[in-house]
């Protein structure tokens, strides 16, 4: 079976005022998604709504995987149905180790079923993949023992996302800004991390300004997203055309959503 | 303690199905069993029960008089006891055991499943484990008695070492000092007995274990401690008490003397039922470049009031108190510090992490005090809380006296709630929210975590486990 990923008609409201005004959406297993769209176009917040943060209420429209009512679910629930999201800005947990965190959440994602205070996966094979997938990307195991993002530069933040995402291997990623804050040798990277761990073994949805990202990971679909609504939709030349020229045509050509975005990115 | 020690100390995954091994009641008969009340009949049949020499008997006389006519204190938390309802002095076993082999059986199981066995083979110390009020199981390991180190029970200290006893025993803490000091002086038993002579440095933690186990029996255990000069010790005492309904008190003195050169570091782990009164009071002496620190956990009771001190008599003296308080459902952890700055060229540090939750309220109440005199004293306060719900409550209480111009005084507090970007990101990863919510915590407090023993630091992570399971939501 392949896995689906269906929005339909979502529309998202945070603290009362509306973002997303009707998203549809669907994504298969093995794809990969851009979403682009100028800043406060609701790009996060689709993001965030997919993970169900209690701040992004979904006002109507149902998301779905494999036919389950992700909406239904709280965020631990879909994480171990299978759904990620790499932070654009993680929040920093003190005094919590990565190694700790990251051995009970792949634990919970493997075993959904698992109970509190059940056996986590045992220690030694932990330590073996985490080693192995940190040597892949280029992380000293040192960082395994530091506090999750707390003191991390932006790099290091970013590193640790696609970390996680390479020992949670979800069914499907969505990618908020992984490139942003980046040197080019440290894009590079993590374009290339994100080709070899995700490429057609997840469904990706990548949210980027940046063409290096997806130079490594071409999509096979391009959106675009205006005052809260997917556009346009096309192939990776449409990222190419917006990359190169940026969205004045896109502005132009949808002068409603255009309104509505100017609106919300006023306030 | 938890039976089991794992090698990983972050390693918390069997905890959850072993929360009933800190409740259960070993059934058990008193060979003597003291009558309830307090009064000066008791005392004296106490004092003789333990064929006491006469100063103790008069010592323990004149506390009586100095509890009965101290009021109750005003400040901390509301104590409602009915002191003529208390067992002031339980027998559990005919006299001192030698061997584990000799332990009564009742009392074997219930050292059993707290773990005195392992902690035994886990380290080659020796284990203290108060029963009530006697201790009925120690051992001393070998190595210890060849240096000359002292490790016994404070009753038995009294006969053995009667001249180093009375030398320092009440001179840190007079019976004056509190109602609760005074009542402990006059009713006292048990307790570990310290002596560490010059230059000797003990490599591992001595633990000593206890637990109060009789319904409306009040433990007044007795600790004494003597660092010589350039010695260095690790003592560590932790407690899990079995859950009774009626109020039960507990009512420790801890006095400490670290002379010139030496290092005291008294670790403290107490996880107490819900009706227990814990009033302690722990004080230490520190004489030149010597090293005193506290390390201070309190989870549980429906009242803690503690505040370990350091007297700084000498140059160079450093006292350092490091304090964990946890504060849930109808507990009030009223817990904090003391240092006293005597002597020029002393430094002292507080670190307090308190966490309230389920409508539970801790206090930081805190004491910096610089003598005249005192110059180019140094001294820090970091008091952090972390308030889980709406419901509950922390406060701060910080005093300043400082009668010396010439010093350098820091003070910080923050109060915080766990926030929902964190509890999101932990969620988002496959973690519940209570698992979320405890790591938090155990994040909040791990930089105290990190300087207990290791078997300890596993404890402590289960317990605050426990004590987050369903708190949050």
């Amino acid at each position: 079976m392949t896995h689906v990923l269906k929005i339909e008609n979502l529309q998202v409201a945070v603290e009362g005022k509306p973002i997303l005004r009707g998203v549809d959406l669907e994504i298969k297993h093995g794809e990969t998604h851009a979403l682009m769209g100028p800043n406060g176009s609701g790009k996060s917040t689709l993001g965030q709504a997919i993970m169900g943060h209690p701040k992004y209420e979904v006002t109507g429209g149902s998301i779905t995987l494999d036919g389950e009512d992700l909406l239904e679910m709280e965020p631990d629930e879909r994480a171990r149905a299978g759904m990620f999201m790499a932070f654009q800005r993680p929040v920093a947990i003190p005094g919590v180790k990565m190694a700790d965190f990251l051995r009970h959440s792949t634990t919970n994602v493997r075993n959904p079923e698992r109970k509190e205070g059940e056996d986590l996966i045992p220690m030694k094979d932990f330590r073996r993949e985490l080693k192995d997938k940190m040597q892949q990307l280029q992380m000293d195991m040192e960082f395994a023992r530091r506090y999750v993002n707390d003191g991390f530069s932006g790099g290091e933040m970013k590193r640790a996302e696609i970390l996680q995402l390479a020992m949670l291997q979800p069914k499907f990623a969505i990618l908020d800004e992984t490139d942003s804050g980046l040197d080019a040798d440290a894009v590079r990277l993590a374009s290339e991390s994100i080709a070899d761990i995700g490429r057609e073994k997840m469904g990706l949805l990548i949210i980027t300004h940046h063409d290096k990202l997806l130079v490594h990971n071409p999509p096979e679909f391009t959106h675009v997203m205006l005052g809260g609504r997917l556009v346009e939709t096309g192939g990776s030349e449409l990222a190419e055309e917006l990359h190169a020229n940026g969205y004045e045509r896109i502005r132009a050509a949808y002068p409603e959503a255009e309104a509505e975005n100017l609106a919300m990115a006023g306030e | 303690m938890a039976t089991e020690i794992t090698p990983d100390k972050n390693d918390e995954a069997e905890s959850i199905g072993e929360i009933n091994k800190y409740d259960f009641r070993t059934e058990t008969e008193a060979v003597f069993k003291a009558q309830k009340g307090l009064n000066e009949e008791i005392v004296r049949q106490i004092s003789a029960m333990k064929e006491e020499p006469e100063w103790m008997l008069e010592f323990r006389l004149k506390a009586l008089e100095i509890f009965e006519s101290k009021p109750m204190p005003e400040w901390g938390g509301d104590i409602d006891i009915n002191f003529q309802d208390i067992y002031y002095y339980l027998k559990p076993t005919d006299g001192q055991e030698k061997s584990w082999d000799d332990v009564p059986e009742e009392i074997k199981e219930t050292f059993d499943r707290l773990g005195i066995p392992e902690a035994e083979r886990k380290f080659l110390a020796g284990v203290k484990a108060q029963f009530e009020s006697e201790v009925v199981y120690g051992s001393v390991a070998e190595d210890l008695e060849k240096q000359g180190v002292i490790f016994t029970d404070t009753d038995s200290a009294l006969k053995e070492h009667p001249e180093l006893f009375r030398e320092y025993f009440g001179t840190i803490i007079p019976s004056e000092d509190n109602k609760f000091s005074a009542l402990n002086s006059a009713v006292w038993s048990g307790g570990s007995f310290i002596y560490v002579p010059p230059g000797v440095k003990i490599e591992f933690p001595l633990q000593a274990y206890f637990r109060i186990n009789a319904q409306n029996m009040g433990q007044f255990e007795r600790t004494l401690i003597i660092v010589d000069e350039g010695a260095e010790i690790h003592y560590v005492e932790g407690c899990t008490a079995p859950m009774y309904s009626s109020d039960s008190l507990h009512s420790a003195v801890v006095e400490v003397i670290v002379k010139k050169n030496g290092r005291c570091r008294y670790t403290t782990i107490q996880n107490w039922a819900n009706n227990i009164y814990n009033l302690v009071t722990k004080r230490a002496v520190c004489y030149a470049d010597a090293t005193m620190e506290w390390v201070d956990g309190n989870l549980g009771s429906q009242l803690t009031m503690k505040y370990p001190a350091v007297y700084m008599m000498e140059p160079g003296a450093h006292g350092e108190i490091l304090s964990i308080a946890f504060a849930g459902n109808g507990q009030h952890q009223d817990a904090g510090a003391k240092l006293v700055h005597a002597a020029p060229h002393t430094t002292g540090q507080i670190i307090s992490k308190s966490i309230s939750k389920n409508g539970g309220r801790s206090s930081y109440r805190g004491l910096v005090r610089v003598e005249e005199g005192a110059t180019h004293a140094k001294n820090n306060v970091v008091c952090d809380a972390l308030i889980l719900d709406p419901e509950s409550r922390s406060d701060t209480y910080p005093y300043i006296e400082i009668m010396e111009q010439d010093v350098s005084i820091g003070h910080e507090a923050s109060v915080s709630r766990i926030g929902e970007e964190q509890l999101f990101y932990l969620t988002s990863r496959g973690l519940s929210e209570t698992e979320a919510s405890a790591m938090i915590v155990n994040g909040f407090i791990e930089p105290l975590v990190k300087e207990l023993p290791m078997e300890y630091a596993v404890e402590l992570n289960r317990l605050i486990q426990l004590q987050m399971e369903g708190s949050v939501g």
